[in-house]
């Protein structure tokens, strides 16, 4: 018996060779991510190293690190940066926050918890384009629904331009990026929870922990890895965030809701200097760098125990 | 008695919490429907009336009917509405197929190297597209894929293919070689093993890529933006085209969004399970 198994592995052809077809068979989709992402990417590198100006390539030319140097001193660059940490990092904190409470209340038993729990994919299903021209109407100065909730809840006496206020702006663009991402924290945060045994809080109980304790001592380190994938996925795509701010407000009032993303887009696509837009987008990717390593780390380590 | 009455109390307050977040979560959304049924001058009037008195089509109707020289016209609407579902039903389609091989390979052949494509899979969703944005731009204007289908689909691979990848691995990791093993020892190869044990086990898996695939390139928007002009414009990219502009195509805007929010929405819906499933990957086990 041991010897026909043997017979037959011999005769397997050498496709069948786990080194040989496993090559074989990544290859195909190596190839094409090799194209769009690995080739790109070395190739913008070498972009940001040279002065390459669509509108005057009479002067284009290897430069070596000057536009970083540059970008360093590029007050507009350096104004959209600090507009895009302060955007992810309190959508961060918010979407935390509120997943974690939405979470913890359809954690409890009630009726039509499974239809509440499906709602949740519905913002993160929805294109973000769709989301930020949803936003723009209802921020409307004169037409929009908010305007007209709050005057009816008389909460403001007339009509106001909200995007037009520089504090304004900042929040409520924060509050369409928090409507449609909270709910991955959420749906994050309930598969987390269901996985934390009934018996901790029965035990907690008998010891008379309150239930601020439990949540304190049982629930909080249990869902803490879960919490900080989701934050830190989240942190990433603030630092993503594109089309949200380019319907809604342009960047404006005063360039205030500048995302760096927008700041590129113009620099590239608009001034038409690539070379100083590949390097703004290579020093921003920066900032994400820690917690991109992070998530890789800890998500790898998951997927290696698997 | 006293116990009883807390307990009601407490009951009540989670039904009102509970209520707090529906309305969060579909009153936007909500409003952008209604809007999308409503009139001018319904919408215009103030106070605002929250519900027409005489819902009407017209938004959806101008739309797909009415030529002629509105910015939002049915030329453009119809053509962007069939380019984005050519090229998010192929790129779904590729990135299925080239990713069901690889994640295959990578969960059960453990040749060397395939640690590495795990790492690779993971560190490439984090990458930001606005860095690849300009370099693929350079490319596809010396290739002349820029304004084509395929060159959009092409692009959308670098963001579905890793995604599928990903997600099918985890999938596969999950189900038990013995079957497998067995098939192995009775002289079935590798690809026999995969079409005729593994694929028939993995249906929800195989329904949850596709429609992660298919929302992911349905949704996209930046690269869209910048590489279709006339040809390929896909619908995100119109629905953003006419909300920066000025004028009051508001509604056929919220008509527009609609239709655009329903294929993703209503297959979320649908397949929950399978969705949530494919979100926690990763984060949770």
């Amino acid at each position: 018996m041991l010897n026909l198994m043997r017979a037959k592995n011999l005769y397997r052809p050498i496709s069948d060779n786990p080194q040989v077809l496993g090559l074989l068979l990544t290859l195909p989709a190596l190839i094409a991510i090799l194209a769009v992402v690995f080739f790109p990417i070395v190739s913008s590198f070498w972009l940001s190293l040279h002065q390459k100006d669509l509108s005057r390539p009479q002067f284009d030319a290897f430069i070596g690190l000057k536009n970083y140097f540059n970008l360093l001193h590029d007050s507009r660059y350096l104004n959209s940066l600090w507009v895009t940490l302060r955007f992810s990092l309190t959508s961060v904190i918010l979407e935390v926050v509120l997943g974690v409470s939405t979470a913890l209340v359809l954690n409890q038993r009630f009726v039509g918890r499974g239809f509440v729990r499906g709602l949740m994919i519905l913002p993160w299903a929805m294109p973000s384009i769709v989301n930020a021209a949803m936003w723009k109407w209802i921020y409307n100065a004169d037409y929009g629904a908010l305007n007209a909730l709050l005057t009816q809840l008389h909460l403001i006496d007339s009509y106001k331009i909200w995007l037009a206020d520089p504090k304004w702006a900042t929040i409520l663009i924060i509050l369409a990026n928090v409507w449609k991402e909270t709910p991955f924290t959420v749906i994050l945060v309930l598969a987390a929870l269901q996985t934390i045994p009934e018996d901790l809080y029965e035990a907690a109980r008998v010891d008379g922990a309150s239930a601020w304790r439990s949540f304190l001592h049982i629930t909080l380190p249990l869902i803490a890895p879960v919490l900080m994938v989701a934050a830190m996925l989240q942190f990433i795509w603030g630092f993503q965030t594109f089309e949200l701010v380019y319907v809604v407000t342009g960047g404006g009032p005063f360039s205030t809701t500048e995302l760096t993303t927008l700041r590129i887009y113009a620099t590239t696509f608009r001034s038409l200097r690539f070379g100083y837009g590949a390097a703004m987008a290579y020093l921003t990717s920066l900032a994400i760098l820690i917690p991109a390593v992070f998530y890789i780390r800890s998500a790898y380590r998951r997927v290696v125990e698997m | 008695m006293h116990l009883s009455s807390r307990r009601t109390l407490r009951a009540l307050l989670l039904y009102v919490i509970v209520l707090m977040i529906v309305i969060w979560t579909i009153a936007p959304y909500l409003w952008l429907i209604i809007s999308s049924f409503s009139s001018k001058i319904e919408l215009l009037t103030v106070p605002l009336r929250w519900l027409p008195s005489r819902p009407t089509l017209e938004n959806y109707r101008s739309l797909f009917f009415e030529y002629g020289e509105q910015s939002v016209n049915a030329r453009l609407f119809i053509r962007s509405l069939s380019n984005s579902a050519i090229i998010s039903l192929s790129t779904m389609m590729i990135a299925v197929v080239l990713g069901v091989l690889a994640a295959y390979a990578i969960a059960r052949l453990r040749f060397r190297g395939s640690q590495w494509m795990i790492l690779a899979m993971m560190t490439i969703q984090l990458i930001p597209p606005i860095i690849l944005v300009i370099p693929l731009y350079v490319i596809m204007r010396q290739a002349k894929l820029l304004d084509t289908h395929l060159g959009l689909i092409i692009v959308d691979l670098s963001i579905a293919l890793p995604l599928v990848i990903w997600l099918i691995r985890s999938y596969f990791a999950s189900i038990p070689s013995e079957l497998e093993d067995a098939a192995r020892i009775d002289g079935c190869t590798y690809l026999d093993a995969l079409f005729r044990i593994v694929l028939p086990l993995s249906g929800p898996g195989l329904v949850s890529v596709m429609i992660f695939a298919f929302i992911a390139s349905w949704n996209e928007y930046l690269y869209a933006f910048i590489y279709t002009n006339v040809n390929a414009k896909t619908l995100p990219v119109l629905i953003g085209e006419f909300s920066t502009k000025l004028g009051l195509e508001y509604l056929k805007i919220a008509a527009a969004g609609v239709l655009a929010s329903l294929p993703p929405v209503v297959l979320a819906l649908i397949f929950q399970r399978f969705i949530i499933r494919g979100l926690t990957a990763g984060a949770i086990k």
